[in-house]
C-alpha cells in the first residue's frame, strides 16, 4: 500500500531541500529542480523492489554469522591529544574550536 | 629496467631469493614506471622515498636472513582509502585533502610488516563511489589499454588508479576496496585478477569508510599466483574490527596445488541478462568448456532475485554511507568552509568537499532511513537481501564454485555513459549479488573483445572458501593464456 502511494510521489523540490537539510549539504534553490529529478528518476528505478515478496522474511542485520566479540572493559590506548588533534582545522589548546554554539 | 617491472610477484620472489637483483633496485625500476605513466593519473600521491627506504630494509633483511615474507621488497601501490601514517589519504575526496593519518591501517600494516614497499596511494572514485573512477576530485584515471580510434577508456572502479598502475607495469600489485565490485570490475577492465575475499577476511580498521556492511579490501594482481601470496599478507584477526570472523587461515598458496577435478561449477541462467555484450557470452561459454575441459562439472543454478540485486544495493550502500560520512563536517579533520554558526558550517563545508556523485549517494541514503520511509525502503532492502544470501545458499548445495561474466561489457571511453547514473550502475549488475551476500569473489582475465580490450570472468565462492576461488581461478588463467599487453607497454608505444 505505501509503496504505491510513494510510486506517483516523486521527489518535489521541497522533499529535496529538507533532505539536503537533514543531510547538512547545502544546496542552492536554482539547483534543487535537477537534483529532484535525478533523485526521483533513481527512486522510481529502485520501486521495482515493490515487485518482490518479502513476506515472511527477516530483514538481513548482519553479513557474516558471527556474535559480537565482546573485550574486557578497560583501557587499551589513548592519552594522545596531539595525535587526535593532529588534522583540525582549528584548534584551541587540547580542544577542537568551532564557532560559537551557545550565545 | 623494464624487465624487473614486467615480473610476476612470484617471480620477483624468487629472483629477490636467488639475490639477482635488490629490493632497491626493484623499487628504482618501479619508480621510474611510476613516473614515466603518470598521464594515466593513477597516483594522487607518490611515496619514491619510502619505498627506497623500505627496499633498503628489505635487502638488509634479506642480507641478515630474515626475510619476512612472499611480498618482502615487493613494490605495492595502496588504494588511497587506506590509511597510512604520515602520508596523505584523501579517498579522492576534497574534503580531506590534506588529511595525514596518524595511524596505520590494518591491511596496509599487514602488508609492511610482510615487507612490501609501498610507492604510492592510488587514485579512486571519489570515497569509491563509482565504476570508472570518474568522480575523482583529483580527476579521472585513463586505462593503458587503449584503441586506434583516439579515445581513452576508463579503467573501471572505484580501484581505478589501482588497476591502471598494476596494468601498466608502474606496479607489481595493488590494495583495492569492493563494495559492490570495486576490485573485481576494474580488475576485468585492465586485464587484472582482482580478488574480494569473504566479509570478514580482511580487516576494515583504518579503511575509510563507504558501506560498513559490505566494504572489504583485497588483492589486485597481474596472476593468480600473485593473488594467493598478496592475500596472504593481507588478513589477519582484528580485534579493532568487530565484524571479521576469528576463521583460521588457510595457506593460499598451497590451495593452488590441487586439481579441480569433479568440482561443480554452478551457472547462474538468471545472469543472462538483456544488455550483455555478445561477446562477454560466448567467454562465458568458453570459460564453461575450459573448466569442464579441466575435469569441472558444469551444473546450472538458479539465483531468481539476481535482478533486484542492483536496486537493494542502491538502497543499502548509500543508507550506510550516508551514515558514515556524517563524521566529514569541517570539525575535526580535513575541509572546513568557515561560517558564523555551526549549522552553516556543516552545511558549507560538505557542499564545497563531497563531489556530485557523492552528495547524490548521500541524500538518497538520508532519504530512505527518514521517519516514514525508512519501512518501505531500507527494511525492506535488507529483507530482499536476505532473499538473495539465502538463494546462494541454496545454490552452494548444489556447486562448488559459480561461473559468470565480471560486467556486461568492456571498458568503455571516458565521457561515455555518465550523464545517467542509472547507466552507470549496470556495470555493477554481476558484482554486487555476492557482495550483498558477503561472499568470496574474484575477475580472472580470460579474452580480449574483438577491437582488443580485456573481458574477464567472474568466479563466486562460498564463505571462507578462498582456497576453492583460487585454484578455480588457476584453471582459467591456465586455459585462457592470456599474455597480451596493454597498448600502452607495447614495442614502439
Amino acid at each position: 500500500m505505501k509503496f504505491k502511494e510513494l510510486c506517483v510521489l516523486a521527489l518535489d523540490t521541497d522533499t529535496v531541500r529538507r533532505i539536503a537539510r537533514l543531510a547538512r549539504i547545502r544546496v542552492p534553490d536554482d539547483e534543487l529542480p535537477t537534483l529532484a529529478d535525478e533523485l526521483s528518476r533513481i527512486m522510481d528505478w529502485i520501486e521495482q523492489l515493490n515487485a518482490v515478496d518479502t513476506s515472511n522474511i527477516e530483514p538481513m542485520t548482519s553479513v557474516a554469522d558471527i556474535r559480537l566479540p565482546q573485550r574486557e572493559d578497560k583501557v587499551s590506548d589513548g592519552n594522545a591529544p596531539e595525535k587526535v588533534l593532529a588534522n583540525a582545522p582549528d584548534r584551541q589548546g587540547n580542544f577542537f574550536a568551532v564557532p560559537k554554539v551557545v550565545e | 629496467m623494464s624487465e624487473l617491472t614486467r615480473l610476476t610477484i612470484a617471480e620477483a620472489r624468487d629472483a629477490l631469493a636467488a639475490k639477482k637483483f635488490t629490493a632497491e633496485e626493484l623499487a628504482g625500476a618501479h619508480i621510474k614506471a611510476m613516473e614515466a605513466t603518470r598521464d594515466l593519473n593513477a597516483f594522487v600521491t607518490e611515496t619514491p622515498e619510502i619505498a627506497i627506504e623500505r627496499a633498503k630494509e628489505s635487502d638488509a633483511r634479506r642480507a641478515k636472513g630474515n626475510v619476512a615474507g612472499g611480498m618482502d621488497g615487493i613494490p605495492t601501490a595502496v588504494k588511497d582509502l587506506f590509511c597510512t601514517e604520515g602520508v596523505q589519504t584523501t579517498a579522492s575526496s576534497h574534503i580531506l585533502e590534506g588529511f595525514i593519518p596518524t595511524y596505520e591501517s590494518t591491511v596496509s600494516m599487514n602488508l609492511r610488516k610482510a615487507g612490501s614497499v609501498m610507492l604510492g596511494k592510488t587514485n579512486m572514485d571519489e570515497f569509491a563511489m563509482g565504476s570508472a573512477n570518474i568522480t575523482s576530485y583529483f580527476g579521472p584515471v585513463k586505462n593503458p589499454w587503449k584503441l586506434n580510434d583516439g579515445k581513452d577508456r576508463v579503467p573501471g572502479g572505484s580501484s581505478g588508479g589501482s588497476a591502471a598502475a598494476v596494468a601498466a607495469r608502474a606496479a607489481m600489485c595493488a590494495t583495492g576496496s569492493d563494495t559492490g565490485g570495486s576490485i573485481r570490475q576494474p580488475a576485468a577492465f585492465c586485464g587484472l585478477v582482482g580478488l574480494k575475499p569473504t566479509y570478514g577476511r580482511c580487516s576494515r580498521w583504518g579503511m575509510v569508510a563507504f558501506a560498513s556492511s559490505l566494504d572489504q579490501a583485497g588483492p589486485m594482481t597481474r596472476s593468480v599466483r600473485d593473488s594467493a601470496i598478496m592475500l596472504q599478507a593481507m588478513v589477519s584477526y582484528d580485534p579493532k574490527d568487530s565484524t571479521m570472523a576469528n576463521e583460521p587461515i588457510p595457506d593460499f598458496e598451497a590451495a593452488l596445488k590441487g586439481n579441480i577435478k569433479g568440482l561443480k561449477i554452478g551457472i547462474p541462467k538468471e545472469y543472462r541478462i538483456d544488455g550483455m555484450s555478445k561477446e562477454t557470452e560466448t567467454l562465458w561459454q568458453i570459460g564453461i568448456d575450459w573448466l569442464k575441459a579441466a575435469g569441472a562439472e558444469p551444473v546450472e543454478v538458479s539465483l531468481p532475485h539476481t535482478k533486484d540485486a542492483l536496486a537493494t544495493y542502491y538502497i543499502v550502500a548509500p543508507a550506510e554511507a550516508s551514515s558514515n560520512l556524517q563524521r566529514y563536517d569541517g570539525v575535526r579533520y580535513g575541509l572546513r568552509v568557515d561560517a558564523d554558526d555551526l549549522t552553516d558550517m556543516y552545511e558549507k563545508t560538505r557542499a564545497a568537499g563531497f563531489g556530485r556523485e557523492v552528495r547524490r549517494r548521500i541524500m538518497i541514503g538520508t532519504y530512505v532511513l527518514s521517519a516514514g520511509y525508512y519501512d518501505a525502503y531500507y527494511v525492506k532492502a535488507q529483507k530482499v537481501r536476505a532473499l538473495i544470501a539465502r538463494e546462494f545458499a541454496e545454490a552452494f548445495k548444489k556447486a562448488d564454485v559459480l561461473l559468470t561474466p565480471t560486467a556486461p561489457f568492456p571498458a568503455f571511453a571516458l565521457g561515455e555513459k555518465m550523464d545517467d547514473p542509472l547507466q552507470m550502475y549496470i556495470n555493477d549488475v554481476f558484482t554486487v549479488p555476492a557482495s550483498l551476500a558477503g561472499l568470496p569473489a574474484m575477475s580472472v582475465p580470460a579474452g580480449l573483445s574483438a577491437d582488443g580490450l580485456p573481458l574477464g570472468l567472474h568466479l563466486i565462492g562460498k564463505p571462507f572458501d578462498e582456497e576453492t576461488l583460487l585454484r578455480t581461478s588457476l584453471a582459467i588463467e591456465q586455459a585462457a593464456n592470456f599474455t597480451t599487453l596493454p597498448q600502452l607497454l607495447r614495442a614502439g608505444s
